[in-house]
């Protein structure tokens, strides 16, 4: 039941939010038909399934706020405002690419659209957040800084460390953890000390116990527009736990066996973010024209990008020799 | 003209680069209130306030971390790790994150930053406390490594590491932080990647690092005191950029070689210079290329037992001395 007298959200922001996800859904669709097609090459771990989280804070960032997160990356990167084909071409090593094919899947960055890279040693992208948070408390500017990964990275050093730092200098950051129950392959229960792997961390650095919904869009957005609001306002730090789960395998080579059928069908069929949002936005007397219309411009976005892609030139074999240095090259003696 | 110490030239450098700009800030364990442990940052809390010398809590990762984001956005962060040894609790950061991003992002993000790190032996602090760590770094695409042999340098160079667009590792030599010179000229430049000669000589070219330069000059005034051999003893300053002109320069005029390094034998950066001599100088070459380095263990501590794995000074002039008389 929806309750739509007190609607705080609204059609707008609901129908933003719903070609967010539909865009990340369909872009990560378009992926993994392209790895089938043998077009993209190397690795990928698709978010499917976690749209909202995503979504989400694509939504309620602003322009100049930074963002980091993990090999698990594309929605993140194209939540921000990043061109479909500078991720696609970055997937296919081409050109187009977000980084003209020299980072690859695990490492897409846009800087211009907020985006400070894709991190690929779990756990390190907290600490270096922290860095552009300090940056803005520095600087007495008030970009947030948000930081996404997931419920095994709640196990590394590096977790701790930057909670811990985050906490002691206040600094206008957003930890995001997206439970999705697994980390490769090991159900994160079985290798955790507590049962929420982020939240039950929480108060040993002085921070609010957050768990939520995160295949719930709606509440996915209320909790991350009042975390961001919270650094804006130089209230500190946040740590959000979102409870999801992925359709998919963890990475391109993994047929994802070790899940129970059944965990898997329920997750699929009853706790589908992307169609149990279709169904809210109808229960919100949203015109079901409005919602396809907006389902068939994606699909043509998605599917201008790929031909745009396919057809960007791949990479000169110069390239390797440029950007290890800010002058632009990549030289070691005179 | 005032007498400086190694250690008093860390802080004033550090002061000179945040006096000149508002960007660079310094960060580390124990720097502000209590000055470091090595006493190298003495003063600068008091002058600079808590917002731009932070104390920071025993968290490696997070240390370096913060300075890469904050770099991230155009601040020139100066971040300390007390001992060189303990980069290897945050080699994450430093190795893959720091030294690749620009190259990943394919140069959209520059990391202007100095990390600053006690290095070396000669204090008998064991194996876990006095390693010569620079080969680590040297071996990693993106990140410069500069390591100053006096006062002057320290200064010279500290400028330019902050100054410069991309990652350096500054590494401080502990045995050099009492060492004293004459300056006349604090507010100095010297460029990243310019070896200086220590001493002049035309007979053996020997190269050495940080300490090791210093024991080599010492060495070369004894070799011309009291053998006649006339030794130039370069002080390469940085490993990354290296300055291999300078180098080829003396070998094509002496055809001898010697390195001297602190680190233990394997994959030392002698090795790498040995090689680019034979690339470079082969038919100039008058013999192999000696590498004198600390033997392949981990450093020992008791005194007699440190000074003997260490390249001391007189280790360089006999080794010079059996290279060139053969005795
Ligand atoms: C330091 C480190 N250890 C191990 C890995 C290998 N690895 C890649 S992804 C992954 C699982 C991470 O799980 P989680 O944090 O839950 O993120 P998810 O993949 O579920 O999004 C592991 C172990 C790594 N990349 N870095
Ligand atoms: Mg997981």
């Amino acid at each position: 039941m929806v309750d739509k007298l007190n609607d705080d959200i609204g059609e707008e922001k609901r129908l933003q939010l719903w070609e967010m996800m539909l865009k990340l859904r369909l872009v990560e669709k378009k992926a993994y038909d392209l790895f089938l097609q043998n077009l993209i090459k190397g690795t990928s771990h698709l978010a499917l399934g976690q749209e909202a989280i995503a979504g989400a804070f694509g939504v309620a960032l602003k322009q100049g706020d930074y963002t980091f997160c993990t090999y698990r990356g594309h929605a993140h990167t194209l939540a921000r405002g990043s061109s479909i084909e500078g991720v696609l071409g970055e997937l296919m090593g081409r050109q187009c690419g977000l980084m003209k094919g020299k980072g690859g899947s695990m490492h897409l960055t846009d800087v211009d659209n907020g985006v400070m890279g894709s991190y690929a040693i779990i756990g390190a992208h907290l600490t270096i957040a922290n860095g552009t948070a300090l940056a803005s408390k520095y600087n007495k500017t008030n970009e947030v800084s948000v930081c996404f990964f997931g419920d095994g990275t709640t196990n590394i050093g590096a977790f701790h460390e930057a909670l811990n730092m985050a906490k002691i200098w206040n600094l206008p950051i957003v930890f995001v953890c997206e439970n999705n129950l697994y980390m490769e392959y090991t159900p994160i229960h079985e290798v955790t000390a507590v049962e929420h792997p982020a939240a039950d961390r929480a108060g040993a650095y002085d921070l609010d116990k957050i768990i939520v919904d995160g295949n719930d869009a709606d509440e996915m957005l209320r909790t991350a527009e009042k975390a961001i609001s919270k650094a804006r306002e130089g209230k500190g730090p946040s740590l959000i736990e979102a409870k999801t789960y992925r359709h998919s395998g963890h990475s391109r080579a993994d047929p994802g066996k070790y899940r129970p059928d059944e965990e898997v069908k329920d997750w699929m069929e009853n706790k589908d973010p992307i169609k149990n949002y279709r169904a809210k936005l109808l229960d919100f007397n949203i015109n079901e024209k409005i919602i396809s219309e907006i389902e068939e411009k994606i699909k043509d976005q998605v599917e201008k990008a790929t031909e745009i892609s396919m057809a960007s030139p791949i990479p000169e074999i110069k390239e390797i020799y440029t950007d290890v240095w800010a002058n632009g090259g990549s030289e070691w003696h005179n | 003209m005032a007498q400086l110490t190694y250690r008093a030239s860390v802080s004033l450098a550090i002061a000179q680069s945040m006096r000149k700009d508002q960007k660079v800030f310094f960060i580390g364990e124990d720097v502000g209130a209590a000055g470091g442990v090595f006493k190298a940052t003495v003063g600068l809390l008091e002058e600079f306030g808590k917002e731009r010398v932070m104390d920071a809590p025993i968290s490696e990762q997070a240390i370096l971390g913060a300075a890469m984001g904050a770099a991230m956005t155009g601040l020139r962060p100066i971040a300390e790790i007390m001992f060189s040894d303990f980069l290897a609790v945050c080699w994450d950061i430093v190795a893959n994150q720091i030294a690749k991003t620009r190259y990943m992002s394919d140069g959209q993000i520059n990391i202007p930053l100095v990390i600053r790190t006690a290095n070396g032996g000669g204090s008998k602090f064991g194996a876990q406390h006095s390693q010569s760590l620079e080969n680590w770094s040297m071996m990693i695409p993106g990140l410069k490594v500069v390591a100053p042999s006096c006062p002057s340098d320290v200064l010279g160079l500290m400028d330019s590491a902050v100054k410069d667009p991309d990652p350096v590792i500054f590494y401080e030599h502990k045995s050099l932080y009492a060492f004293k010179e004459e300056i006349e000229q604090t507010d100095i430049s010297i460029p990243i990647g310019e070896a200086n000669t220590l001493h002049e000589g035309k007979d053996i070219t020997i190269i050495g690092l940080a300490l090791m330069a210093q024991r080599a000059k010492e060495a070369a005034l004894i070799l011309k005191d009291k053998h006649d051999i006339n030794a130039k003893v370069i002080d390469l300053r940085s490993l990354v950029p290296l300055d291999l002109q300078t180098i080829k320069k003396s070998v094509i005029e002496t055809g001898h070689v010697l390195t001297v390094e602190e680190n233990p034998r394997l994959c030392g950066w002698g090795a790498e210079i040995s090689s680019l001599i034979s690339e470079h100088c082969f038919k100039n070459l008058k013999g192999p290329v000696t590498r004198v380095t600390t033997p392949h263990v981990p450093l020992p501590s008791a005194d007699i037992l440190e000074d003997n794995t260490i390249p001391s000074v007189e280790l360089i002039v006999n080794e010079v001395i059996k290279k060139l008389k053969g005795e």
